[in-house]
Parts: structure tokens; C-alpha cells; sequence
């Protein structure tokens, strides 16, 4: 008997790298789109090895944090190329998870049978969030100190239990080092939970067979191809054939990556925002307190949302909504087809307006709110939930969506309206135009969207092919 | 998609051209030249002399100053250290903070880091636009730093400069003072052009200061782009030999 049997018998590594690698049989018609998924296991990887480097330097106490940060950057031998790896890869991860999860949206990679693949990742989404956001404030520069603040005192706005909550999150009436310290265990701590997830994100994934640009099920097609007779037609083994690929993308990744690392690390006030190369003074509030770009869409819904009845709470939970909506997804999109390729003009044209709407929101949250701004980012606001709202009706074939649609179909109008309240009666100052353009546009999305099965029976899905296409 | 593929560079790649907003006042450019080793020499001589008296650069050590700028440390030990500091020290002002912080209201903030929260432009600008002004403590003020608590510390090196300014009307009618043109009170030691190549160096140097890793990772950089490019087509040309078995149309 051989070691590597004695070994195998009692721990099964060639049958998890035959399950999960040799003999995973993935969609031969991956495209572009596919690269993210590994690029962001590489990212997590490259920020768990640099956080690790760092954490050896790094002292979390308010009266030396900063300094250590910049005792890092100057003292320790290689120690700026590892916190720049880390300042960049932070925001690359969220590049790349961005563009990971519009792949999904495209390609409808969340709809049956894989919405529990949809619903880890968008608890891997909130969860490298958190981490994000414990961990700006370790460098204890003044945007860290202020973002957090600002960050915490949101939960502040919830009744009742704001004020105490908000207290049990800093553990102290402000920012302090009782906080530094509880957000660096936090830090420390998630991306390992990060890992369990990343690894039940994949374990489903395995289990159902990847989507692909088609969006056909390649294990209910026809059977056999050259490595095996049982395996899908339409498939091949994720290694060697994905393995080579990926690692083709993985150096044109770290081209941009080490790109930034080298030649751009703050990213023009992007990835390193300047006020923070001050150190954290309770006392001296900076002019523009601004997040790191990639929460910036759900700050300028934050922002968008005024406050009501005498509290602000509305604007959080917004804010909250705009990210819980897309564990619904799976549910929401009732279109018969799962790709882009094959879904009607409606569902497509919402799609782009989506990814636009994101963009320009993330854009506006990294602005100084003005009059024009805010109005611009409600309008905005009301179109990415229009998107998500809608959809059951605009995606679907046609059919009567009963009580549930007649709901949905209420909320989307309030929504509406409360817009039209806004500009109109909140906001006299802002420019006619701009009032019309926006009412006018709300209210075409709604009914156009919203009260398409009246006029045509079902977003004009085109028909779905048998086997991959390139 | 090609067409989403497409949508996407559009709408991103303009938006990483904004970059952070500045005070509003109208800043004369400056160019940073980190290979210049003469001129930031030149900073760092300025620097110890006339900077680090009440400033400390508390994250910046001399030996560090001294290998980066090809000065031999005998020469850092003996003309550049006015304190007891040894080479591997970093550089602390000989003023104590909390006297600074009596005489001049403010204690003089750390200037490790400055040229990374200021910037190039607003430092030079900073340095040149010292003028004579008896309505403040110190007799001086600034235009793009205004009330200042910092006294003029390079008058005999510039000379004493008045501002003129002039009165403008906005859109909406009110007027306001807007700055129009130094005049010369008193001559310095250097005239205008050397001063203000002077002041370039400084800022250069405190530049530099605010990241010392600049001056070697735009070069490592260079390799490693290299590297990745050769590793591309090696990577690219074992894709296509083993992608040569699947006929991905079928």
C-alpha cells in the first residue's frame, strides 16, 4: 500500500480535488465575466497574507496607531509595498466583487436552482462590508476617525434603542480607544469567517453546476465529451482548462493591481483619502467627511433621503433596504430565461439603467451634497428601487401576479409620489427643468415598467438555444 | 456582452479622473521632481535650517534623510543636526511643543507628512505668499493660509512683501477682496528667481518627506510591469495550447 492511499483512506484529498477540480465540469463558454469569482478568492487571499504582515507592525492604541502606520510605511523593511497591497487590494476587492456580482445580474446567475449561491454571496457582500469598515478606521487619520463616527452614529436614529446602541458599538460616548480596539478584533476576525463563507458560496456552487453566459443547464443537456461519456457535452474539467485561463486573467489583474500599488496608491484621493495622512483630532471636524468610494452609492441614498416626522431614521433604512433588496432577487426576477442574451428589451433596458443609477449614485456620495446634487441622487434612488421593485412584473410573462404584485405595485407608487412630494413641495429652490425632468421620469418608469402586462402580454423573451454558443 | 462590456469602461473609467477638491483659492502649480537629488538637497538644507527649529518631522530620521539624498552622514552629523540627536533619530525640533504652543497659539504641527495632506501646489503656494499685515498677532498673513498663526520665518531670505488687492462684485452683488499682486517693502538675501526656486526645493523636499518609498517604488514598479508583461504571454500562449482541444462553438 502506498502512502498516498494510506493517506487518501483516511482523508479524502483526491477525491475533493477530483470533485471540485479535475472532475468539475464548468461551462466551456465562460467569458470575460468569469474571471472575478477567482480574482476575488486570489484578493482575499493577498489581504488575509498583507493583513497578517501588517498586524505584526501595527499597534491598535489611539496615542500610536498612526504613528505605527507611518513607522510601517518608512522603518520596516518592505513594509510600504505591504500596506499599499493593502490599501489597494481593499478597493480591488470591491472592484472585482462588483463586477463578480453584475456577472450575475447579466447572466441571471441567482435564479432557480442557485439562489443559495446568490444569498451567501450577498452575506460574503455584507460581511467584507463590516471588514472594510472596521478596518478604515485602524490607520486613525482624521477621514477614519470621522467616517466612523459618522457611520455609527447612524444607528443613533433608530427609536429607543439608538442612543444605547450606538454607545454599545463605540463602547464609549465618542470614538475612542476602547472603539480602535474592538474594530481591530473585528478585522482580525472576519475574513476568516470570510473564508467558511467563500467555501459554502462554492460548495453550492459545485453542487448545482456553474451558469454561464447562456444561461442553459449544461448537466440537462446532452451527455459525453472527450474526457468522460457521463460528464455534460457542453463541459470541461475546471482544471487544467479553467486553471490555465484564469491565471491568464489573474496577470492582467495584477498589471492594474500593482499599477496602483506602485505608481498610483492613493488613486487621486480614491483608495487613500488625503485628510487622512492628519491624525485623528476628536476636536477638528474635517470640512467634507466622505467614504471610501465603494460604499458611496448607499451613502448618497443615505444622504437622498430627508428627514421625516422628526427623525432621520428614514434615510438609514433606506440605506439598509438598498442592500437587503438583493437577497430577494432570486425571487424577484420571474423572467422565463436567465441570461440577457435572451430576455426581452425591457428587462435588458432596466438592467443598463441599473448599472448606470449605480455608478452615478456612488459618484454623488463622494460629492459635497448640494440642492441639484441631492435632488439628482433622490431621483436616483427612486429608479434603483423602481429596479428591484418592478421587476416581478416588467421580467415576468404576463401572468397575473395577485396579491403580491398589487403590493409591490403600491410600494413602487408611494415611492413615486414621495419623490414628486420632495421636488415639489420640500425643494422650491430647484430648477423647474430639473423638477420636470425628474417627475416626468419617475412616473413613465412606474407605468411603463410597472403596467407593462396591461398592453403587451410578456417582455418578449427570445428563444433560448440547446447546447452553449461562444 | 461586448455591449455591457463596453458600458461599463464608459461610465467607470471617467469617474477615476475626478479627483479630491482643494481650498478654492487659485494655486500656482508646482512641479515635484524627486530625481532631482540637488534640489532636494537644497530642501533639506532650507528644512533644518529654518523649519525644524519649532517644526518636528517626527516619522523622518536623518539617516534615512542622509542615505536617500546622497549625503554623507559626516557631512548630516556635522552641518545638519543642531540638537543632540544621533543619525538613526528622527528629526524632533529643538523648541519644545508646549512652549511653541504658548507663544504662538498653536503648537507648529508635525511636518512629516504635510506634502501628502497638502499637496505640491498649496505647500509652494504657501511658502511665496507670506505678506505683511499689522492687523494680525504677527505681523504677517498669508493668502492661501489666512490668519496664519506662523510668523514670516523666511523674510531675510525673501525680503518684505505687501499684498495689493483689489475689490470684485460676484453674481450675486456682493464685493469681495480679492488678491491682485505683491509689491517689495525691503529686499532679501536672494532675489525673486532664486527665491522662489528656493521655495520649490523645500517643497520638493517636504514632498518627498511625506513618503520616502517614492523614490524607489515608481522604479520597482517598472520591473514588476515588466515581469508580468513577459509572464502574460507565457500564460496567454499555455491558455491557447490547451483551449486548442475545446471547440467552444460546439
Amino acid at each position: 500500500m502506498s502512502f498516498n492511499d494510506w493517506f487518501n483512506d483516511r482523508l479524502p484529498v483526491a477525491q475533493v480535488v477530483k470533485d471540485h477540480l479535475t472532475e468539475y465540469y464548468a461551462p466551456k463558454n465562460f467569458n470575460f465575466w468569469y474571471f472575478f469569482g477567482s480574482l476575488a478568492m486570489v484578493v482575499l487571499v493577498l489581504q488575509i497574507v498583507t493583513g497578517i504582515l501588517l498586524a505584526m507592525n501595527y499597534k491598535p492604541d489611539a496615542d500610536l496607531a498612526f504613528a505605527s502606520v507611518e513607522y510601517i510605511m518608512r522603518d520596516v523593511w518592505g513594509g510600504w509595498f505591504v500596506r499599499y497591497m493593502h490599501s489597494t487590494g481593499s478597493s480591488f476587492f470591491f472592484i472585482v466583487i462588483y463586477l463578480h456580482m453584475f456577472r450575475g445580474l447579466m447572466y441571471g446567475s441567482y435564479k432557480n436552482p442557485r439562489e443559495l449561491i446568490w444569498i451567501f454571496g450577498m452575506i460574503i457582500y455584507i460581511a467584507m462590508m463590516a471588514t472594510a469598515f472596521f478596518g478604515y478606521l485602524l490607520p486613525w487619520g482624521q477621514m477614519s476617525y470621522w467616517g466612523a463616527q459618522v457611520i455609527v452614529n447612524l444607528f443613533e436614529t433608530l427609536p429607543i434603542i439608538g442612543g444605547t446602541l450606538s454607545e454599545w458599538i463605540r463602547g464609549d460616548y465618542v470614538i475612542s480607544d476602547i472603539t480602535l480596539n474592538r474594530f481591530y478584533a473585528f478585522h482580525y476576525l472576519i475574513p476568516f469567517i470570510l473564508v467558511a463563507l467563500v467555501y459554502l458560496h462554492i460548495l453550492a456552487l459545485h453542487q448545482v453546476g456553474s451558469n454561464n453566459p447562456d444561461g442553459i443547464e449544461i448537466k440537462k443537456g446532452p451527455k459525453g465529451n472527450r474526457w468522460s461519456k457521463d460528464a455534460p457535452a457542453d463541459g470541461v474539467p475546471f482544471h487544467p482548462y479553467f486553471t490555465v485561463k484564469d491565471v491568464m486573467g489573474l496577470v492582467v489583474f495584477l498589471g492594474l493591481f500593482f499599477a496602483v500599488v506602485f505608481f498610483v496608491p492613493e488613486l487621486g484621493g480614491y483608495f487613500i483619502e488625503q485628510p487622512n495622512f492628519e491624525p485623528a483630532n476628536p476636536l477638528k471636524t474635517p470640512e467634507h467627511i466622505a467614504p471610501v468610494w465603494y460604499f458611496t452609492p448607499y451613502y448618497a441614498i443615505l444622504r437622498a433621503v430627508p428627514s421625516f416626522a422628526g427623525t432621520q431614521v428614514w434615510g438609514v433604512l433606506a440605506m439598509g433596504a438598498a442592500i437587503v433588496v438583493f437577497f430577494f432577487l432570486p425571487w424577484l426576477d420571474r423572467s422565463p430565461v436567465k441570461s440577457v442574451r435572451y430576455k426581452g428589451p425591457l428587462t435588458r433596458m432596466f438592467l443598463i439603467i441599473f448599472a448606470i443609477t449605480f455608478l452615478v449614485l456612488g459618484w454623488l456620495g463622494t460629492l459635497a451634497p448640494t440642492l441639484e446634487y441631492t435632488a439628482m441622487a433622490q431621483f436616483l434612488t427612486v429608479v434603483y428601487f423602481l429596479f428591484f421593485l418592478l421587476m416581478p412584473c416588467y421580467s415576468g410573462t404576463g401572468d397575473n401576479l395577485g396579491f403580491s404584485g398589487f403590493l409591490l405595485f403600491v410600494v413602487s407608487l408611494l415611492l413615486v409620489l414621495s419623490g414628486l412630494y420632495i421636488w415639489w413641495v420640500q425643494t422650491p429652490n430647484l430648477a423647474m427643468s430639473m423638477k420636470w425632468i425628474y417627475s416626468i421620469a419617475s412616473v413613465v418608469l412606474l407605468f411603463w415598467f410597472g403596467f407593462k402586462p396591461g398592453w403587451i402580454k410578456a417582455d418578449p423573451v427570445k428563444p433560448v438555444p440547446e447546447r452553449v454558443t461562444g | 456582452m461586448r455591449k455591457f462590456t463596453l458600458i461599463f469602461l464608459v461610465t467607470v473609467v471617467p469617474m477615476t479622473s475626478l479627483a479630491a477638491s482643494g481650498s478654492g483659492a487659485e494655486l500656482k502649480p508646482m512641479e515635484v521632481r524627486l530625481n532631482d537629488t540637488r534640489s532636494l538637497q537644497n530642501g533639506a538644507k532650507l528644512f533644518v535650517n529654518y523649519c525644524l527649529s519649532c517644526h518636528s518631522a517626527e516619522f523622518m530620521r536623518y539617516g534615512r534623510m542622509a542615505e536617500d539624498l546622497e549625503i554623507p552622514v559626516k557631512l548630516v552629523e556635522q552641518n545638519m543636526i543642531f540638537s543632540d540627536a544621533k543619525i538613526g533619530d528622527p528629526m524632533t525640533a529643538t523648541m519644545p511643543a508646549e512652549k511653541a504652543a504658548e507663544w504662538f497659539g498653536v503648537a507648529p504641527p508635525d511636518l512629516s507628512l504635510t506634502g501628502r495632506l497638502r499637496g505640491p501646489d498649496w505647500l509652494y503656494n504657501y511658502l511665496t505668499t507670506f505678506y505683511v499685515d499689522e492687523t494680525t498677532v504677527s505681523g504677517w498673513n498669508n493668502i492661501v493660509f489666512k490668519n496664519v498663526a506662523m510668523p514670516h520665518v523666511l523674510t531675510e531670505l525673501q525680503g518684505r512683501q505687501r499684498a495689493v488687492f483689489r475689490t470684485e462684485s460676484s453674481e450675486d452683488g456682493k464685493e469681495h477682496k480679492v488678491f491682485d499682486h505683491f509689491e517689495m517693502e525691503t529686499e532679501g538675501t536672494m532675489s525673486a528667481e532664486e527665491f522662489d526656486h528656493a521655495m520649490r526645493d523645500l517643497t520638493n523636499f517636504l514632498v518627498y518627506m511625506g513618503e520616502p518609498a517614492k523614490l524607489h517604488r515608481i522604479r520597482y514598479g517598472m520591473f514588476v510591469m515588466l515581469f508580468l508583461i513577459v509572464m502574460f504571454v507565457f500564460a496567454y500562449m499555455l491558455k491557447r495550447e490547451y483551449w486548442k482541444d475545446v471547440d467552444v462553438s460546439h
